[in-house]
């Protein structure tokens, strides 16, 4: 699904990733925990494509493509799909609005038929349900006035919508009380499936309780210092990242 | 329907430049020789056979201007180069059988075809959209649908010179009463030469059941457009009414100086919306109309209501204020503005409201978008007349910024003499924001979209007062004008 080898990006000339390695296969739940500071933003803007991320060395492939040649929408139509850490503000244009574009951008990028109204309302109104998440937040402009949690969900809300091949959680958990870590979590696990990989970044081992990842991995210094299973989180809960960031320098 | 250069050059060549009575008729269009003197203003009076009333009028209101010469506005911020005024056609009509269309029918197919590429198809809108539609080409108006079910209800919908023939009372009695002759330059200008328009009478508590539209447009080479509308609604009265404008594509810069009057009467209520799409010149700024517009809407009636919605995507310069006089106890005036500038546009638009009667309400929302070299100005009055006890007026000006070589002006007056009135100013300008592109972009947006969905979000308060389907036909009116202002 998704191969990154030995990837240096900088922002504003300073180098951030610096060699990175990850691979995550079909179906598989990646966590990338990491202090701050350590490029788990920095590598989920890079893999969407964000303006100011400059990629300096290594490749990016994802469904056998090159991914780095992409712009960010031929890669939202490629399946990838970031829920932000911070979802942005868009006075005025209604939530259920922005969903609407977004599926019918897709979907015509793939190929496939544009959703009218009834069709596009019919498939919401199901993903909500599934997810809890209340009717009216689809009438309100995008994420104007939205609590933390509801934003957080918003973004698990068009997850569900776009149904996307490569799904990245930037820190999605920060900021959210434990009922809407659990409905996030509920969101995320639904859309498990031998299709679909997951990459979550994370600075705490809280949402793995709730979503147990394959593989864990500790970003340091920009780059990928250790692997292992979700034991390792726990390990980490305990121990800190001093250790590592020691071993990264 | 496109007047070749090469027939132009006939109509120049034959004519001299200078006024030799008569005009060309073997080509598409009728044209008065070029130029302005008081002889192509009684030419045109001639032409559309007006009473000696008018004839006086127009003369009065040329006369004027001559005295005014090099007194074009200069208060304004838009920049351009002087104009030339006897450098222009001040009539042009498509060509057409002596007496006129009787009905669709009769009218020159390909012109038909022209409106259809406009999105306006006359006969599928007779028959489904449930829209009246007044077609303004150049200078005449070239078919009125509907207009047989509407004079059931006693309403007057057709274009302006006919109005003058068959109801030459209610012309005599409101032409001028709001704009007069001698308002500003460019109004006088109109008064002196306009052609054509649209002319609309709602009686006594009839509520207009249908959306009246207006479809001008711009056809022939240098041809000036000063269209002149009128809109009464009597007492108790409701109409609901809609002009569309586009030109094609000229190198040259073309003058459109039109005038709107409205009247509403006791407890009456106009909506007036505005979709101009003239042609806005090319990248570099080369060509472009020239939009310098009076309109003005008096509220003489007590509760009555005036309501303007515009949104400006189009031309080089627009220089338009729509302005309500209120002047019945309780009435309202408002002003609903998207103003538009990409490339080299320029815009200074805003509103006048003049408060005289008591408890009189005005609400100014005004969105200004500037891409690319556009300069956006606010420019609005809020006048509280000594008599305007417990008058509110509430103001909104917002801009949004594209890009670092556009600017944003507000320029708002506010004149106050009456102490329990009321009056709210605020202002906000921002910059689009690479991070709502970017969150766009990510949920497979293109650029492009991701501009116009931001956009038509700062503009939403302002679309929603369009009717629905003019609403949606804004909408991407405003995403395609900002194409090419990112990236």
């Amino acid at each position: 699904m998704l191969e990154i080898k030995n990837l240096h990006a900088s922002v504003d000339g300073k180098a951030i990733l610096k060699g990175l390695d990850l691979s995550i296969g079909a179906g598989e739940v990646h966590a990338l925990m990491g202090p701050n500071g350590s490029g788990k933003s920095t590598l989920a803007y890079v893999m969407t494509g964000r303006d100011g991320y400059r990629v300096t060395e290594g490749e990016i492939v994802y469904k056998g493509r090159d991914l780095l040649a992409m712009s960010p929408e031929e890669r939202a139509g490629e399946g990838l799909f970031l829920a932000f850490q911070y979802p942005v503000e868009i006075p005025g244009v209604p939530n259920t609005t922005f969903l609407k574009e977004s599926l019918n951008a897709v979907r015509k990028y793939r190929g496939e038929e544009v959703l009218d109204a009834m069709q596009f309302v019919k498939l919401a109104r199901r993903r909500m349900k599934e997810l809890g998440v209340s009717e009216d937040l689809l009438k309100r402009p995008l994420n104007v006035g939205f609590s933390g949690g509801e934003k957080k969900r918003n973004e698990v809300l068009q997850m569900a919508v776009l149904e996307p091949t490569l799904a990245v959680l930037d820190e999605t958990d920060s900021g959210l009380d434990i009922d809407a870590l659990k409905a996030v979590a509920d969101g995320v696990n639904a859309l498990r499936s031998p299709e679909r990989s997951t990459l979550i970044i994370t600075h705490y081992q809280r949402l793995l309780d709730y979503i147990v990842p394959d593989k864990v991995h500790v970003l340091a210094g920009g780059r990928i210092v250790r692997s292992g299973d979700k034991e390792l989180a726990r390990e980490l809960e305990k121990t800190g990242y001093a250790a590592f960031t020691g071993e990264a320098a | 329907m496109a007047v070749s250069s090469e027939t132009l050059e006939t109509v120049r060549s034959v004519t001299g430049g200078e006024y030799k009575y008569g005009f060309v008729t073997d080509i598409e269009s009728d044209f008065a020789p070029r130029g302005l003197n008081e002889d192509i203003v009684r030419f045109i009076s001639a032409k559309k056979e007006e009473p000696d009333w008018l004839l006086q009028w127009r003369l009065k209101a040329y006369r004027f201007w001559t005295g005014l010469e090099h007194e074009e506005p200069k208060w304004s911020k838009v920049q351009h180069p002087p104009i030339d005024f006897q450098d222009a056609y001040y009539y042009a009509a498509p060509k057409e059988a002596k007496d006129g269309p009787k009905s669709l029918d009769e009218v020159d197919p390909e012109l038909l075809r022209t409106y259809e590429k406009l999105g306006i198809p006359l006969r599928e809108q007779e028959v489904l959209a449930g829209v009246a539609v007044d077609a303004v080409f150049d200078s005449i108006s070239v078919a009125t649908t509907y207009k047989e079910k509407l004079a059931e209800l006693g309403i007057v919908f057709c274009p302006f010179s006919e109005a003058v023939k068959e109801h030459p009372d209610l012309v005599q009695k409101y032409l001028g009463s709001v704009v007069p002759y001698s308002d500003n330059f460019y109004a006088t200008l109109n008064s002196a030469v306009f052609s054509d328009g649209s002319f609309v009478y709602i009686p006594p508590g009839v509520r207009c059941p249908m959306e009246l539209s207006t479809y001008f447009r711009i056809n022939a080479a240098n041809t000036g457009q000063f269209e002149r509308t009128l809109i009464i609604a009597d007492r108790d009265s409701y109409v609901s009414y809609l002009e569309g404008c586009t030109a094609p594509m000229r190198d040259e810069n073309q003058l459109h100086a039109a005038v709107v009057e409205l009247v509403t009467h006791d407890n009456a209520e106009i909506k007036y919306a505005t979709i101009q799409n003239w042609y806005p010149g090319d990248k570099d700024g080369k060509g472009g109309i020239y939009n310098f517009v009076t309109k003005r809407g008096a509220c003489r009636g007590r509760n009555s209501k005036i309501s303007w919605t515009q949104v400006e995507t189009g031309s080089a310069i627009t220089w338009k204020y729509p302005s309500v006089i209120l002047q019945g106890d309780n009435s309202i005036g408002e002003f609903y503005s998207v103003a538009v500038t990409n490339n080299y546009q320029q815009a200074d638009t805003g509103t006048k409201m003049i408060h005289i009667g008591k408890n009189t309400k005005s609400r100014i929302i005004s969105k200004g978008i500037s891409a690319g070299h556009g300069q956006n100005t606010y420019r609005g009055l809020v006048r509280m007349l000594g008599k305007a006890e417990g008058a509110r007026n509430y103001t909104q000006c917002d801009s949004l910024l594209i890009g670092d070589r556009c600017g944003a002006h507000t320029v708002p007056y506010i004149e106050c003499k009456n102490r329990s009135a009321i009056v709210e100013h605020e202002a906000t300008t921002s910059k689009i924001s690479e991070d709502q592109l970017f969150y766009c972009r990510q949920r497979g947006l293109g650029e492009e979209d991701a501009v116009a969905l931001v956009v038509n979000g700062f503009c939403r308060e302002v679309l929603q007062q369009l009717p629905m389907e003019f609403a949606v036909e804004a909408q991407k009116l405003v995403g395609i004008s900002l194409e090419g202002s990112v990236g």
